[in-house]
């Protein structure tokens, strides 16, 4: 961290310092989550980024995303037990990204989940989990929690199924999209869809998978017949399909722009300043990730 | 120019990464040692000149995407070759390029991966002989320990594809700028697997030969610090009909060729 972070992070200590409990609301019968904070990770903010949150059946309780660090995913654990005392059988990690999974330590000792990750998360983890935990470990300050390696695989052949006890939920593992190993969780008793980051709203999609397969998953997930998805970002709570609006002509004009600038001969860094621009007074944290997704949008397209 | 060059080079860095990774921009006096040290293992007993206008080096400042950095490298007179040295990288040098008879060599670009802030050093070597240098600093990190990209068995599957896209307008006997472009994951041998603690084998570009009718363009040894997929930009003088071929091997000896009509369907 440099000086100039430095002193952003001690300003944003006073401010944001009762944003990082997890105070989980009820958005569907029997399913808690959190809102995370609009910021990236700091050391005042616990990395408590993402919404996180858990599903409770009659006999067991499954948490979907266990959190951006080991402080978030214990904030979580006892935000699940002033709702039940019932055991937590499944802890999903849906991708490989740290806001979403470093929270999964708080499980390990008492509760004994099955980790349930994408087929391809474990090769994901093997080759970003330590630079992951290294940054992590520095922006916190403190340990940030370990890697926690998925011990129930989910194919994208076949999907899954979660059994909590008088509610089944469906697992379904995605093609390449915002990562190449998301999955989303269907809870079909309450038609709500549990997205990750498959779905950003208000904050600034990011990028690190395939942008023209984020799409085509996008196109299928429409189909699901829920009526409410919850986003990895944004408000813990929104219709669906139509809250999928947004992203998709954000992805939409990133995809058209960055093809027009390869066909142009437009330079990769050049492009990164110039597509998409017109998405800027939509998304918050915009200027921090477009540049980003426009260079990975564009080593995707260049060779097609 | 041989690899036991480079590998010294590595050698010294790796040394010198022990103490801490210090990635603060104000700490010119030790990026001076560095490039001090840098100078006389790379270049012994030879004087690295100021760049005098002959050579500038562009990038951003402040990069995107650590693992992947544009570079642009711009000469003004007659020169046999450019070294691109990325001084605080793990190993420093990133390439070195010498033209042949049918380069342009004004205008050269280049993605490579910075593992922290660091000093960029462009480097001519001009037809006397003279070494003249520019610097560029640059601020990135993790480039070169980040994982390459998010589809790695694609990657592999696709490795040695390549593409050559021509820039600008075509005009036989005028110089003009091309795009070559190469499937390779360029594995830096960085990234611990953290369930086995053991490190993804190396495997990367060593070196690219581009020739045109038979008549070199330029021939580069590169290391580590290329980007996944290796994008190279440089001039030529095109003739009404050629062919431009493209020999590159990897450090595991594989050989990658390719020849593409010029003008003509790339």
């Amino acid at each position: 961290m440099n000086r100039r972070e430095a002193i952003i992070a001690g300003a944003c200590a006073t401010v944001f310092s009762g944003q990082t409990r997890a105070e989980t609301k009820e958005i569907a019968p029997g399913i808690h989550f959190r809102r995370g904070v609009d910021e990236d990770a700091t050391a005042t903010n616990n990395d408590a980024i993402a919404n996180i949150g858990f599903i409770v059946g009659r006999e067991a309780v499954c948490v979907m995303d266990p959190g951006g660090s080991l402080k978030d995913g214990q904030n979580l654990r006892a935000a699940i037990r002033k709702v039940t005392q019932l055991p937590i059988r499944y802890v999903v990690l849906s991708h490989v990204h740290p806001d979403h999974i470093f929270g999964a330590g708080a499980f390990l000792q008492e509760d004994k989940p099955r980790f349930v990750g994408h087929e391809k998360l474990p090769n994901a983890l093997a080759q970003r989990g330590e630079f992951y935990k290294n940054n992590l470990d520095k922006i916190l300050k403190t340990d940030a929690g370990p890697v926690v390696a998925p011990t129930l695989l989910v194919t994208v052949k076949d999907g899954t199924q979660l059994d909590l006890g008088g509610r089944t939920l469906q697992v379904t593992a995605h093609g390449n999209a915002h990562t190449d190993c998301d999955l989303s969780v269907l809870d079909p008793q309450t038609g709500t869809l549990l997205l990750s980051d498959l779905l950003f709203v208000e904050r600034v999609p990011s990028l690190d998978g395939s942008l023209k397969g984020w799409l085509r998953e996008l196109e299928k997930l429409k189909t699901v017949g829920a009526r409410r998805a919850v986003p990895g970002h944004g408000p813990t709570s929104v219709n669906w399909p139509s809250a999928c609006r947004d992203l998709e002509r954000y992805l939409g004009t990133l995809l058209r722009e960055t093809r027009q600038a390869i066909a142009k001969g437009v330079d990769i860094d050049q492009a990164a300043k110039t597509v998409a621009l017109s998405e800027r007074d939509r998304w918050k944290l915009f200027d921090d990730y477009n540049g980003h997704n426009v260079t990975r949008a564009y080593k995707e397209l260049e060779w097609d | 120019m041989g690899l036991n060059r480079f590998s010294v080079c590595a050698a010294v860095l790796m040394l010198s990464a022990l103490h801490p990774a210090f990635a603060d921009d104000e700490d010119t006096q030790e990026r001076a040692a560095r490039w001090k040290q840098l100078q006389e293992s790379i270049f012994p007993k030879r004087e690295v000149l100021d760049s005098g206008g002959i050579i500038t080096v562009d990038a951003p400042p402040r990069a995107l995407d650590a693992a992947l950095v544009p570079i642009e490298l711009h000469v003004n007179s007659p020169v046999k070759g450019v070294y691109l040295i990325i001084d605080d990288n793990p190993a420093p040098m990133a390439a070195h390029i010498v033209f042949g008879p049918n380069a342009d060599p004004r205008d050269l670009k280049l993605r490579v991966r910075v593992n922290a802030y660091t000093n960029i050093h462009a480097i001519a070597e001009t037809s006397d002989g003279k070494l003249h240098a520019a610097t560029k600093f640059v601020k990135a990190a993790g480039g070169c320990s980040a994982p390459a990209g998010s589809d790695e068995a694609a990657a592999l599957a696709d490795m040695g594809r390549m593409k050559l896209r021509l820039m600008g307008d075509f005009n036989a006997g005028k110089p003009m700028q091309a795009q070559l472009m190469i499937r390779h994951p360029n594995f830096n041998g960085m990234q611990m697997n953290q369930i086995t603690r053991m490190y993804t084998p190396a495997r990367f570009i060593r070196t690219i030969d581009a020739t045109y009718d038979g008549a070199q363009v330029f021939h580069m040894d590169a290391d580590i610090s290329l980007a996944t997929d290796p994008v190279i930009t440089f001039g030529f003088v095109p003739h009404e009909k050629g062919q431009m071929k493209v020999v590159a091997q990897d450090s595991s000896d594989t050989k990658f060729d390719h020849s593409f009509d010029v003008p003509g369907a790339g």
